[in-house]
């Protein structure tokens, strides 16, 4: 009897909890999109906010957040593919393996507050850049730089040995070896790490709202002004719109569209993921 | 080439000297000019009087991190179990991406929900002036660690050996006294790691909380308003002087709060040696 009642009550436990997790989501999911869906227009998404007209729109957050996208991607992704190639196919000093993926484990661990801080010294004050997009992205660079390293190694790790001998064997180099089998054969990890450092440089608020500035107004874009150009990116208009505006319509729109882009980015990741672990 | 590479791998290394080295020279001089014991200590912040004690603000974190671990990792626990064994395969698919969609969801968001609808909730049920408070940090908290928790669970418990459930059923034991007495046990320090990396996640968060919490550098209670190490930071870095003593204490703070981090992230090193040991 004592066994049935733990059974009963055990499983209750398991069936509630996955509910309660599952409940949330869609709850989370609903809520937002009834609040927010109808804000969503055309012109909501293609103009700046206007005073004058009395209309908002936030086409310079989704500018400035492709804008970090694009340089933080372009600087990390050839320092994390570069710091996995020497991890998997040159290092021979364990130690400094050991060191250099302690050092990429730490760096995912700091919270991003901390990254807001040492932007805001280093690349707003010391290096002179002021709140610009150029040195949020600066500060996104250091925090994506982990999650490239990871996805690119593991994917670098499943690319057979036979493949290197092969390449070897014919007499090329070690870097040939590398450009012509080991990388191409390795394109979906480094992609999939891609996404998923797009996937945080999009989440990411505390950084990018001190280091790039919260302006919502259009940026010149020009390549003069290109390191000039400051604002805020969608999360950052989000925090803006709710916190100090309480015009809470507005802050579920952006949040419609962050969470259609989260879901977007979670399912190309893992379709990317599950094709890496076949081949 | 091989130069060129080695480089790129210890520009991670110069990045954590840089974080470290950037975080100590400017989070130093303010504690050195409060005094080590007065700021750790002191009960008051308010730098509009000068007073820059961040025992509050220490004191918030931690209950606001382990009240969020008592209430997520239960959840989660029992969501992993339910996953990893106890799930019909279809249904495991379809609870798997809901939760890393939960993990993928951008902070200001899960804010924006808790600001909406847990904060005047918590005003109405529990009658209270404001609901932006500790409670309300600690919920949205436990929601924004569940997800770590479930992937990082089922993870471990998908790793014991089929050999000993087979073992444990074929001795009478139900499915479900199988899961808790035999997987669970044999998964505990993955499972263990889950939870500090939970803890980690919970220490660090900023936006969402600063957005329920009230922000006021009360002592902790449930129903105050409180502010964590992490807000403390962000609610006066827009406004702080340059080089000011308040802007300069900011960065002591964030000393603070990196080597909670350092120290949480050592103790993960250690459960997840054992567990490769074990």
């Amino acid at each position: 009897m004592r066994r049935k009642m733990y059974d009963i009550g055990a499983r209750a436990l398991l069936y509630g909890c996955s509910a309660l997790t599952v409940g949330l989501l869609i709850f989370l999911i609903g809520y937002i999109l009834i609040r927010g869906v109808g804000g969503i227009s055309w012109s909501f998404l293609t103009t700046s906010e206007s005073v004058l007209r009395g209309t908002i729109g936030i086409a310079p957050a989704i500018q400035n957040t492709l804008f970090v996208v694009v340089v933080s991607l372009l600087i990390a992704l050839p320092l994390g593919v570069g710091a996995a190639i020497y991890l998997t196919e040159y290092a021979r000093n364990k130690k400094l393996v050991a060191v250099i993926e302690f050092a990429s484990e730490a760096l995912a661990g700091i919270p991003s507050i901390i990254y807001a801080l040492v932007g805001v010294i280093l690349f707003c004050t010391a290096l002179r850049l002021q709140k610009t997009l150029l040195a949020g992205s600066l500060t996104m660079v250091m925090m994506i730089l982990p999650t490239i390293i990871r996805s690119t190694q593991e994917s670098l790790k499943t690319v057979p040995q036979s493949y290197r001998e092969g390449a070897l064997g014919l007499g090329s180099g070690k870097w040939r070896m590398i450009r012509t089998v080991v990388l191409p054969s390795s394109v979906d990890g480094i992609v999939t790490g891609c996404i998923l450092a797009v996937g945080r440089v999009v989440g990411e608020s505390a950084v990018l709202m001190y280091t790039a500035g919260m302006s919502m107004a259009m940026q010149d874009f020009s390549p003069g002004q290109l390191a000039r150009a400051s604002g805020s990116t969608l999360t950052v208009a989000l925090y803006h719109y709710a916190k100090e505006n309480a015009d809470f319509s507005v802050a579920f729109s952006i949040a419609t569209i962050l969470l259609i882009l989260t879901v977007i980015i979670n399912f190309s990741a893992s379709f990317l993921g599950r094709k890496l672990k076949r081949s | 080439m091989q130069g060129l590479f080695t480089l790129c791998g210890l520009m991670a290394v110069g990045f954590v000297l840089l974080i470290s080295v950037y975080l100590i020279i400017s989070g130093l001089p303010a504690i050195r000019e409060i005094g080590l014991g007065r700021f750790l200590f002191g009960k008051t912040w308010a730098a509009g009087q000068n007073q820059y004690g961040i025992l509050p603000l220490i004191l918030t974190s931690v209950y606001g991190t382990a009240g969020a671990v008592v209430i997520g990792v239960p959840i989660g626990f029992f969501t992993a179990v339910f996953l990893a064994k106890a799930a019909p395969k279809w249904l495991a698919n379809v609870i798997r991406p809901a939760v890393s969609l939960l993990a993928g969801i951008p902070s200001v968001v899960y804010g924006l929900v808790g600001m909406c609808v847990l904060v005047p909730a918590l005003r109405n049920w529990l009658n209270l002036p404001a609901g932006d408070s500790l409670l309300a940090a600690i919920i949205v908290l436990a929601i924004m660690i569940l997800p770590n928790i479930i992937s990082l669970s089922e993870t471990a418990l998908e790793a014991v050996p089929k050999e000993y459930e087979e073992a444990s059923l074929a001795l009478g034991a139900t499915k479900l006294e199988t899961y808790f007495r035999v997987s669970a046990p044999a998964a505990k320090s993955g499972i263990a790691a889950a939870v500090v990396l939970g803890i980690g996640r919970a220490i660090g968060e900023a936006m969402a909380i600063m957005m329920v919490a009230g922000n006021v550098a009360n002592m902790p209670a449930l129903t105050k308003s409180v502010r964590f190490l992490t807000t403390g930071i962000s609610i006066e870095l827009n406004y702080s002087q340059d080089g000011s003593l308040q802007r300069q204490a900011l960065f002591s703070i964030g000393l603070v709060l990196f080597l909670f981090i350092m120290l949480i992230n050592a103790f993960l090193n250690l459960v997840l040696k054992r567990e490769k040991e074990g």
